[in-house]
């Protein structure tokens, strides 16, 4: 229960500077700039594009900056920022296929075309805290090495798919409804362009402890990464005053494709099975946590026995949202002062309860604990 | 009948063209091309630019059904020159004056007497630049390729 209670407003002003002056910390220590956090701290904005739900790197830098480095609360800044927006519409589908890659493994196939690209990556570093890390910085930049033809690198499930060895996704009927989390709450249970969109904006470590938990056998699934990759990709959109797509620009993506333990029918020969990752900037960790619980919610599709949490989508989707989680918890911050009133009272009568029956028991006057003192 | 889809198919590509190179220009090589371009027709704006955001789809596995991924920041813009041609822009970004210098430009790319010019100071400097860059990009990324090579067994090694 909340009551308006009217005061403190000096006080809320004075917690304001003093949030300012921490925020600026040393002013003998030179500001740091948006452009610097977009530049050096780009996974840090890639996370807060991610869960902010909103590609947009300067805004995530300036939030960062605004939060001090606190990236949930720079996810809440974005997430109230998108609101005062209006919405142009939606995107033609982003064509993952077609990815400028910059970085692209399996761990599938050692050699498939394309060719594993390991790109910018902290995979083989030693993990030592090195003092000067622009020090490996290379005097010049990379050149006279022919990178061949910009061709497209085929998806490995493409690969797979040709065999028949991996389940199909389903048919694409792009003039179906897709399901839209912005515009109408979550109800279950969720389809799953519903579970992808909360996924996608969902706490990475919340998605990386369920993922984790499949791992160690709360619903295994025997996932490999059978493609990880990472670049740009060119996004598109059709208004409908123009009738054609237009470009708009190019956005970064992290896609992770799992292959999965089998499934087979009385109709279907067994074949792998799939769970899919999708995320703004950067951010391996959280596509792979992401297509390990894409894989696990789709259980009961797959008609497999729900047994763990990863496989709850109620649970799972319900508690995805690091923005409402921290709302909801942090709420605990404000006055309670008549709630806390209202268990005062009842935990004093408990109490007063409580010495009357002990009173009683001390008089040897309570029947019920009467057969017991007459054992002693 | 063909001659005429093929001409409007082509004016598409044309302007498709050039629409994807304003989406990849600075602020600064939008301005300069626009202000080189010397004396312009008059030109209303039919909309002002306006930022707002676009919801970004992906596809369920890379190529099954849409889903909705996140949105992101938008800005579009359209003016109208006196004889009823209309450019428009949508840039990614939250970019106003960009957006406004994008769409004159998409409205005088319609014009046989400005394309030439267009091309020469928009198109062909911003195409170069960002296929150089990208040559890079590619170089540094081919650069981390991985040549697997089978190490000698240890019992087919001589004794």
């Amino acid at each position: 229960m909340y009551v308006a209670v009217k005061g403190g407003e000096k006080a809320i002003a004075a917690a304001h500077e003093l949030l300012a002056k921490e925020r600026r910390g040393d002013p003998a220590v030179p500001e740091i700039s948006s452009a610097q956090i977009s530049e050096q701290l780009s996974l840090g904005v890639d996370r807060v594009m991610s869960e902010g739900s909103l590609y947009d790197r300067e805004l995530a830098a300036l939030a960062i900056k605004q939060a001090r480095g606190d990236l949930i609360e720079a996810i809440f800044l974005v997430r109230a920022y998108r609101t005062t927006l209006p919405r142009f519409g939606y995107s033609q589908p982003l064509d993952t296929s077609n990815m400028a890659v910059r970085r692209r493994i399996s761990a599938t196939f050692k050699d498939l075309p394309g060719g594993q690209i390991l790109g910018p990556t902290f995979d083989y570093t030693h993990r030592l805290i090195d003092p000067s890390p622009s020090a490996a910085l290379p005097s010049e930049p990379v050149t006279g090495l022919d990178p061949g033809p910009a061709d497209p690198i085929p998806h490995v499930a493409t690969l797979l798919r040709s065999d028949g060895l991996i389940e199909a996704n389903a048919d694409h009927d792009d003039s179906k409804p897709v399901g839209d989390l912005t515009r109408e709450p979550l109800s279950f249970p969720a389809s799953r362009d519903l579970r992808l969109q909360s996924l996608a904006r969902g706490d990475e470590g919340f998605l990386l402890a369920l993922g984790y938990s499949t791992q160690r056998g709360y619903a295994r699934t025997h996932p490999f990464v059978g493609e990880l990759r990472m670049g740009e990709v060119d996004v598109e959109i059709a208004p409908e005053e123009l009738g054609f797509a237009v470009p708009l620009g190019r956005i970064t993506l992290t896609e992770c494709e799992m292959v999965n333990q089998f499934k087979g029918t009385a109709e279907h020969p067994p074949e792998f099975t799939r769970g899919y990752g999708l995320i703004f900037g950067q951010s391996e960790r959280k596509a792979m946590a992401m297509a390990l619980v894409d894989r696990s919610l789709r259980a009961r599709e797959l008609g497999e026995e729900l047994k763990a949490p990863s496989q709850d989508e109620e649970f799972v989707l319900s508690h995805a949202d690091n923005v409402q989680a921290t709302g909801f918890v942090e709420h605990l911050k404000l006055p309670h002062y008549v709630d806390f009133q209202a268990e005062l009272i009842l935990l004093r009568q408990l109490r007063r309860e409580h010495t009357e029956a002990m009173a009683q028991k001390d008089a040897g006057t309570s029947p019920a604990i009467e057969p017991k003192a007459a054992a002693e | 009948m063909t001659g005429a889809a093929d001409q409007m198919a082509n004016e598409v590509a044309q302007r498709t063209t050039l629409l994807r190179i304003c989406s990849e220009a600075t602020d600064l090589e939008l301005a300069n091309a626009l202000q080189a371009l010397g004396d312009l027709p008059a030109m209303t704006e039919i909309r002002p630019p306006e930022v707002g955001l676009t919801m970004l789809r992906g596809r369920m596995g890379g190529d099954g059904p849409p889903f909705n991924l996140g949105e992101a920041t938008v800005t579009r813009a359209a003016v109208r020159l006196g004889t009823g041609v209309t450019g428009m822009s949508y840039l990614l970004g939250r970019r106003p004056e960009a957006a406004r210098t994008a769409a004159r430009i998409d409205a005088l790319g319609q014009l046989s007497a400005y394309r030439p010019l267009i091309d020469e100071l928009l198109v062909q400097p911003v195409g170069n630049r960002l296929s150089s860059e990208r040559l890079i990009e590619r170089a540094e990324a081919a650069s981390t390729k991985v040549d697997f090579f089978t190490l000698v067994r240890g019992e087919d090694q001589p004794p």
